[in-house]
């Protein structure tokens, strides 16, 4: 079966990433890192697979990868539209934009539009609290950000 | 001919990139024998003025902005490469820049951040020059004696800090950088980051030599992708330099450096709760003691301080304690990195001696709201700080008259509110963000956020009198015990925002 051949790629790339990282002092995080920047979220065989490279239970992984926020455990819609709604963004319109979004793309915070085009994130402060409202679009920073530039950038974002 | 654009990601997010990409390009066009040279810098600050293009003249550097790509080519039309045109005029003599006193932040926005040669140019590696010739003892008092207290937010004295790690035995001690800057309204660890990296490495260096720590690490958040990018391209700089690694300026003195990026969780600037991460564990608060200088990272002792707090010592060597314990008030001593954001008209970096009042920086360098409309607000010290009405404007920028007026000076963000804020909003943001940041270990916190919120919801539906004051009752009585009983200051301080809220603009609670 594909899928079989496939999971064992993948299992085998994490295996790599892994044991690659493994010597550095507190490991975990890097890894955990790694594996997200390569398959866009950490699966739960991929826990398995790195909680053996480092001689640690399932559970205390699992513990850990459950604890960021920063990491997924499926994978995002295409691109990533993050909008900070922290106090400085709040002075200057962010919950109403943020509304705006949500709005927009059908999506609450934390999930995926229908068509895997946009995930909805929030976060807090992305230290741009001068130019605010700030959004991150696919890793990319803006600042005073409109509603009407919101809708250029979710437009533009494939 | 030099033209200075900033590469620092609050310039970028306003499109920086594109000015500069445009700039190049239009020069190459005109082809008029000119050969420009871009030159990234960080930022000055003035982040109302960005894209801020400065260009290098006889007289100085001419500064231009805001700028928009599509403004460049009828700039450079009208000579802006030979400093003509509408401009600012010289970016060091604009008011913003003469009322501040940058001692941490000199070489931010004037120096390529990543030209070595530019940042010994700039008088940089003259401090851990100086400190390499003391022995560590007499480095731990120069910095005593400067009178510094950790920026990181609890104002700690950083040499104290120092001593400790100074006279604890061990086969193995660290230096770690909380570059976590987690506070909503903060945002001078990441410029200085983006701006000027070989300061905090060299900072980070004269620590470990005063303690005798082979191993540094950087806690630096996801959130700020170009801070670790351009930190961690410095660091191999510095290694090239032998700024760092086993013979450090040729003095025998080995260090190494090395970055660590957060994973989004805002708890993890709380120091212990960074140590565990640093060791790949969940950001769960230790019990104190034992103290992080004694048993720290790997249980090794481990100095932890702020970004702005380590980048301070290079001037404090280079220029001697005395010089910059003469700046600042009280027990407040030296420069302090203030930051204005939010709804303000003039919003950035202001590097100026502890004293100045907030209206100062509020109303003279922020130039008020940036709606136009009357200021209603300020929170100063991130999500856990005070938020304080335009009545206390006079009170001076002080940890002690701060701590005083119930408020705190924290990392030294402060946020602009105009009228148009609901104060009862922000009281129950306040909960809500604790209870979605909390660690999770005590109840008191973990709990009471969740309360918190229910509680101003009940207050907010409330019929006005009995039921509305009943509830208000609760409200006060849950901050108490928050306040009292939280294991960290997490849970121990979000009661500050909140009951400020209530005693400064009770009449955003009525329904
Ligand atoms: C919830 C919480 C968040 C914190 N976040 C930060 C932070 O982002 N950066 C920081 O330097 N200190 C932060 N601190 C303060 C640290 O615990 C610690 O006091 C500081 O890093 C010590 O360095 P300093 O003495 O140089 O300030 C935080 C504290 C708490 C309780
Ligand atoms: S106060 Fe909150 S964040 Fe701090 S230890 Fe307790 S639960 Fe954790
Ligand atoms: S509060 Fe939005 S970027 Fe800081």
């Amino acid at each position: 079966m594909t899928s079989g051949v496939v999971v064992d790629v993948r299992a085998g790339r994490v295996r790599e990433i892994a044991s690659g990282l493994g010597g550095l002092r507190g490991a975990l995080i890097p890894i955990l890192h790694a594996v997200q920047e390569e398959f866009g979220y950490v699966d739960q065989p991929d826990v398995a697979v790195i909680a053996d490279v480092l001689n640690l239970s399932v559970a205390e992984v699992h513990g850990v990868v459950t604890f960021y926020k920063d990491f997924r455990r499926t994978a995002a819609g295409r691109t990533t539209v993050a909008i900070c709604q922290a106090e400085a963004c709040r002075a200057v319109g962010a919950v109403a934009l943020g509304e705006h979004a949500k709005r927009t793309t059908g999506c609450e915070f934390g999930e995926t539009s229908y068509d895997g085009r946009i995930t909805l994130d929030e976060v807090f402060c992305f230290g741009n609290c001068a130019l605010g409202p700030t959004v991150q679009v696919g890793g990319r920073l803006h600042g005073r950000v409109t509603p009407g530039r919101l809708d250029a950038l979710l437009g533009e974002a494939r | 001919m030099r033209v200075f654009v900033p590469r620092d990601s609050a310039a970028r997010s306003v499109r920086a990139d594109e000015v500069a990409e445009r700039i190049a390009a239009c020069a190459q066009e005109s082809g008029g024998g000119q050969a420009v040279e871009i030159v990234r810098t960080g930022s000055r600050g003035m982040l109302w003025l960005e894209p801020l293009v400065e260009v290098e003249t006889a007289a100085g550097r001419i500064g231009y902005g805001p700028i928009n790509p599509e403004d460049v080519d009828g700039l450079i039309a009208a000579g802006m490469l030979d400093g003509r045109g509408k401009s600012l005029g010289l970016v060091e003599e604009l008011p913003w820049m003469k009322r501040q006193e940058r001692l941490t932040f000199a070489r931010v926005g004037v120096i390529d951040p990543l030209s070595a040669e530019d940042y010994e140019a700039h008088d940089g590696m003259s401090g851990l020059r100086t400190a390499l010739t003391m022995t560590p003892a007499e480095v731990v008092e120069a910095v005593v004696d400067s009178g510094l207290r950790g920026r990181g937010g609890a104002g700690f004295p950083t040499g104290i800090k120092w001593r400790t790690v100074l006279g604890a035995e061990a086969d193995l001690k660290f230096v770690c950088c909380n570059a976590d800057e987690g506070d909503s309204g903060t945002f001078a660890d990441r410029m200085l980051i983006e701006g000027d990296p070989f300061t905090l490495i060299e900072g980070m260096t004269i620590a470990a030599y005063a303690v005798g720590a082979a191993e540094g690490y950087v806690y630096l958040r996801s959130e700020y992708p170009d801070a670790v990018a351009t930190l961690k391209d410095a660091i191999e700089l510095a290694r090239t330099n032998r700024w760092l690694g086993p013979d450090v300026l040729g003095s025998g003195f080995g260090f190494d450096l090395h970055v660590r990026v957060g994973a989004g969780a805002y708890i993890c600037g709380e120091e212990t709760s960074m140590l565990e991460s640093l060791e790949g564990k969940r950001g769960m608060v230790r019990a104190k003691p034992p103290i992080p200088a004694l048993q720290g990272l790997f249980g090794r002792p481990t100095i932890v301080n702020n970004v702005l707090s380590l980048a301070t010592v290079p001037t404090i060597l280079a220029s001697g304690a005395k010089a910059y314990a003469d700046y600042g008030t009280g027990r407040s001593r030296g420069t302090s990195v203030f930051q204005l954001g939010g709804n303000v008209a003039r919003g950035g970096i202001v590097e100026t001696a502890f004293g100045i009042t907030l209206g100062e920086l509020v109303n003279d360098l922020g130039g008020g709201t940036a709606s136009g409309r009357p200021t209603k607000a300020v929170q100063v010290g991130g999500p856990l700080g005070a938020y304080l009405p335009v009545e206390q404007f006079g009170l001076p920028m002080d940890y002690e008259a701060f701590a005083e007026a119930g408020a705190m000076v924290g990392h030294g963000g402060i946020v602009v509110f105009d009228d148009t804020v609901d104060m009862a909003s922000m009281a129950r943001f306040a909960f809500e963000f604790c209870a979605a940041e909390s660690c999770g270990k005590c109840t008191p916190c973990r709990v009471g956020a969740v309360r918190g919120v229910e509680t101003i919801d009940r207050i907010l539906t409330a019929t006005a009198g009995t039921d509305r004051d009943k509830h208000l009752v609760v409200l006060e009585d849950l901050c108490e015990l928050m306040t009292d009983g939280s294991l960290c200051a997490m849970g121990g301080l979000t009661p500050m925002p909140v009951r400020s809220a209530v005693r400064h603009f009770g009449e955003d609670f009525n329904a």
